[in-house]
This record gives structure tokens, C-alpha cells and sequence, in this order.
């Protein structure tokens, strides 16, 4: 009972705000509406007693990917009246793919595949189980190479975008840290010893 | 607690009697802590008064102590400044989004065996996503309020926050590695049988400190106020922030500060267990006031909470602040390949049950 009102509650939040991030404007709400959605999305798996994933969900996209997502949006001098421009010329083609995508969503994400009588509601544990420890039991043995694999296609992306991105600016000035460390008073001040003068 | 009150409440529909009794308990976790809350920003003022050689306030009640007191009242009556051309509802939720992680992630710490509001299995990543939820209250305070000090104090903490979380994240994993468990009051327990030498800040003394100086980075205190930043950016993120609006971000702060402290001390000090447990003789902890002295139990929390505390508030007095690269440098080029080192010295004594702490 309890449990049913909660996934109503987070199920419809999730629709709500999923539809928000693609109507609102101002793409600092649209972002935070994504957000939302991925909270009650985590909730959701809650639900499902896969609490390390929602959490994960949590602190990985919620906690870091979003908050990147915001930084930029927020520094973005974006005007709408230029966005909207051209929204008529380009309205059949957008409707055409739309309706495409919604076709093939339907059929991949149908009840033909993923329907009540494929997957059945997951079995309920008592609360000494920990889904952590089955999670990494399972990533470190039956599915190691594809973990593995995974993580190294994960290094090779950021090695390739930082590489792209990276340039060897001459004119860049900055401090070594280790050398104002190491800095001594005798360097630079020399202490001159002088008799007073008589007057 | 249930039993208690079944009487009173049994009318109810259980669905209501359920959320009641969650409710009290919120209420008695929340209640102590804005106490707690409301009476560190005194000892702050008074413990940096002495260490620059001053009395600190002493005006409000004797010896200052309704000081706290007067403060609520004048921030609660004070006019809360709305910019112009901001935006009003997010420049009014960002407070909120500052305060609720911060009491939020409380749910599942443990005070004493068992004395937990939640007791979850995965209570450590939970406070891990909490406490990286308490930003986004601060970017929105800065972007909404429509000000250059603002934007620039958020953008500062952003950044900084993020690049802490990492070398915290890995703090947390070396613990976790460390205890086999994510559950806090699990974690606390694995630490217990040897007295002080059998807690984690011996064996995992670079994440002990690498977590402490991360979270005191996370809270944005100082030398890592850099979203703050008075002498350059004004105030940072809440320079447009009057009244209750303001005091929000001061109560969210603080309560951040005393959950740094709070665990740090549950997962490297052994949390309510006693420093002398399992050293002194059983029949000494049957001694009637002494035995509960030196047993395990909630003082002791309390006391290494302080004992956190106390350097929060003596780094606030000692360091100066840190230029904005140096932050970083440390935290990327310091703090995340330490504890990346020595997860692996952990794994391995883990692997060869070092005695006294992984037998």
C-alpha cells in the first residue's frame, strides 16, 4: 500500500518532469527539471530494492554530471528569440522525425519485449541483503572482461578528449608551487649591517 | 517508542500512524541538532575570541550564552531583500536545497548500537550523495541571484566541491574496503575489541586526513572558503541573501560541519566506542558511574564530535586563505593519487589480515 502510493507518486514525478526538460525555456529549469527526473527515477529502483544503483544514480549523475551540465547552461548568454527563429520552416521535418522516434521506441520498449508476463517483478530479499555485495560478486566474476573492457573504452574516451582539446599555449603563465616553496629569505633579501652615523 | 504511543494512535489508518511515528522521529533527530547548530556558531565566536586574545560575546545572558538566541530572533525578523530582475522562486528554494541534504543525510548515522533513524545497508554511499546534493543549493543561490560576486562565489564552489567529492569518494572506498560493509553501524563495530589502536585512523591514516581536509573543503570552511571570498568577491554566493534566507545557508553549513565531524569520527574514531574497550578489565565497567564512563555509548560520539569541531573552528582561526589554483592543485594532483595508492595498501592488508585491525 505504502509502497504502491510512492511509485505512483515518483512514477508520475518522473513523467512530469521528463516532459519538462523539453518544453521548459530557460535551459537552466530544463536542466533542473533532468535532474529531478533522475531523482525520482532513483527512487524507482528504490523500489526495486536496488539500492546501490539508485544511489549511484544519485551521486555519479545527480552529484556531479548535472551539476557540470548547470555550470555551463548557467554561464550561457542564450537568447530565445534567435533559438525560436525558423521553428515553422523546420516543423515538418522535426514532427516527421518525432513521430519516428516515438514509432521506434514503442516497438523496441513495447509490450511485445518488455511486457508484465517477460519480467516478472523482481524476487524481495530480506533486509540482511545486501545488494552491493551481490552486484560486485557478479562484475568481478561472471561479467569480468566485459567490466574491464568497459572501463578501458571509459579511459581511451577522456585520454581522446583531453588530447583534443588540448593546446600548448606559449603566453600561459603560471606558478610551480613546489619552487615558492622552496623559496629561502636568503634569495632574495640581503641584510646589511651598518654603523650608526654620527651626526 | 512504538509501543508507547500505539494507544493514542491506533485510530489511525496505518498508513498515518506510520508516517507519525517517522515524523517523530525526524523531530527528535532535527531538534537537538538546530540546538547544536545554533550553539557551535557561539562556540566559534568564543573559542576564535580567546585564540585572538579576545572575550568573544558576552553581552546576551550570562557569559553571552542567549547570544545564539538573540541571533534567530533578529535574522528571523529581518526583512528578506528580494534582487531585482532575479529569480524569484529559485533565489527562494536555493536556501531550502542547501539545508535539506544536509539534515537529510543525519537519517543514518548511528548514535549508539542500534540508535539509528534509518538503518540502511548502503548508509555510507547515502551520505556520499547527500552531501554532493548540497551544491546545487549554492549554484542556484548564485545564478539566481542576478550579481557578478554571486555568480563567481557559485561558480568557485562548484568546481571546488566536485574536485573534493572525488578524493572524499575514495576516502569513503578505503573504509569500506577496510570494514567489508557500507552499513555505518557495521563499520563501527568492525573497529571495536581493541581500544583506540583498534580504530581505522591508524591503518588508514592518509584517507583519515584526506577525508577530514575534503570535508572541510565540502563545507566550504576556511582556508577553502573560496566561494565566501570577502576580501575579493564581497561574500561569494549569498552576498544577496538577507534575513532567514541567509540564516538557511548558515544553518546548512553548520549542520554540514557537524556531519563531517560526525563521520569522521563513526568511520576512523571508532564512533561511541570507548578508547579504553577491551584494554580495562571487565569487572572496571561494572564500577556503577566510572563503568558507564568508560564504556561505550553516546558520550563518547558526542566528545569526538567536538573534538572534530574544535579544528574546524581552530583552521578558521590558524590559516589563511588558499589561493583558488593551489585548491585545486591539491585536490587533483594530491589528495585523488594518495588515496588511489593507498586503497591498494589497504586491499593488501585486508588480503593479509593484518592484526589487530583485519584478524
Amino acid at each position: 500500500m505504502f509502497e504502491l502510493v510512492i511509485f505512483y507518486l515518483f512514477a508520475a514525478l518522473t513523467v512530469m518532469a521528463a516532459t519538462a526538460v523539453v518544453t521548459l525555456r530557460n535551459p537552466v529549469f530544463a536542466v533542473l527539471a533532468l535532474i529531478l527526473a533522475f531523482f525520482s527515477a532513483a527512487v524507482i529502483w528504490m523500489l526495486l530494492e536496488a539500492e546501490f544503483l539508485a544511489i549511484v544514480l544519485v551521486v555519479v549523475y545527480v552529484g556531479a554530471v548535472m551539476v557540470l551540465f548547470l555550470y555551463v547552461v548557467m554561464m550561457l548568454d542564450i537568447n530565445l528569440a534567435v533559438l525560436k527563429e525558423g521553428f515553422a520552416h523546420f516543423l515538418p521535418l522535426g514532427a516527421l522525425m518525432a513521430v519516428l522516434t516515438v514509432y521506434l521506441m514503442a516497438r523496441v520498449l513495447g509490450p511485445d519485449n518488455f511486457g508484465l508476463d517477460r519480467y516478472y517483478p523482481p524476487v524481495s530479499h530480506g533486509p540482511g541483503y545486501s545488494n552491493t555485495r551481490e552486484l560486485g560478486l557478479l562484475l568481478y566474476t561472471d561479467y569480468f572482461y566485459a567490466f574491464e573492457i568497459a572501463a578501458v573504452i571509459l579511459l581511451v574516451a577522456m585520454v581522446a578528449a583531453i588530447t583534443l582539446t588540448l593546446r600548448r599555449r606559449k603566453d600561459r603563465k603560471f606558478q610551480r608551487p613546489e619552487e615558492q616553496v622552496a623559496v629561502r629569505r636568503d634569495d632574495f633579501v640581503r641584510v646589511v649591517k651598518m654603523s650608526s652615523e654620527e651626526s | 517508542m512504538r509501543e508507547l504511543l500505539h494507544p493514542w494512535l491506533g485510530f489511525l489508518p496505518p498508513l498515518a500512524e506510520e508516517l507519525i511515528y517517522i515524523l517523530i522521529g525526524i523531530v527528535i533527530l532535527v531538534a537537538p541538532l538546530m540546538l547544536c547548530v545554533a550553539y557551535l556558531t557561539y562556540a566559534e565566536r568564543k573559542i576564535i575570541g580567546y585564540m585572538q586574545v579576545r572575550i568573544g560575546p558576552n553581552r546576551v545572558g550570562p557569559r553571552g550564552w542567549l547570544q545564539p538566541i538573540a541571533d534567530a530572533l533578529k535574522l528571523m525578523f529581518k526583512e528578506i531583500v528580494l534582487p531585482s530582475a532575479s529569480n524569484r522562486f529559485l533565489f527562494l528554494i536555493a536556501p531550502m536545497l542547501v539545508l535539506g541534504p544536509a539534515l537529510a543525510a543525519w537519517a543514518v548515522i548511528p548514535f549508539d548500537a542500534g540508535v539509528v533513524l534509518a538503518d540502511v545497508n548502503a548508509g555510507l554511499l547515502y551520505v556520499l550523495a547527500m552531501s554532493s546534493l548540497g551544491v546545487y543549493g549554492i549554484l542556484l543561490a548564485g545564478w539566481s541571484s542576478n550579481s557578478k560576486y554571486a555568480l563567481l562565489g557559485a561558480l568557485r564552489s562548484g568546481a571546488q566541491v566536485i574536485s573534493y567529492e572525488l578524493g572524499m569518494g575514495f576516502a569513503l572506498v578505503g573504509v569500506l574496503v577496510a570494514a567489508g560493509s557500507m552499513n555505518l553501524g557495521e563499520i563501527v563495530m568492525a573497529q571495536a575489541g581493541n581500544g583506540f589502536i583498534g580504530w581505522y585512523w591508524l591503518p588508514l591514516l592518509p584517507l583519515f586526513l584526506i577525508y577530514f581536509i575534503s570535508g572541510v573543503a565540502e563545507t566550504n570552511r576556511a582556508p577553502f572558503d573560496l566561494a565566501e571570498g570577502e576580501s575579493e568577491i564581497v561574500a561569494g554566493f549569498h552576498v544577496e541573501y538577507s534575513g532567514m534566507a541567509f540564516a538557511l545557508f548558515f544553518l546548512g553549513e553548520y549542520a554540514n560541519m557537524i556531519l563531517v565531524s560526525a563521520m569522521a569520527s563513526l568511520m576512523f574514531m571508532g564512533g561511541w566506542l570507548s578508547p579504553v574497550e577491551g584494554l580495562v578489565p571487565e569487572a572496571l565497567l561494572s564500577v556503577p558511574v566510572l563503568g558507564w564512563l568508560l564504556g561505550s555509548g553516546i558520550h563518547w560520539l558526542i566528545l569526538k564530535i567536538a573534538f572534530f569541531l574544535f579544528f574546524f573552528l581552530w583552521f578558521r582561526a590558524t590559516f589563511p586563505r588558499y589561493r583558488y589554483d593551489q585548491v585545486m592543485r591539491l585536490g587533483w594532483k594530491v589528495f585523488i593519487p594518495l588515496t588511489l595508492v593507498w586503497l591498494v595498501v589497504v586491499a593488501g592488508m585486508v588480503l593479509a589480515k593484518l592484526p589487530p585491525w583485519f584478524d
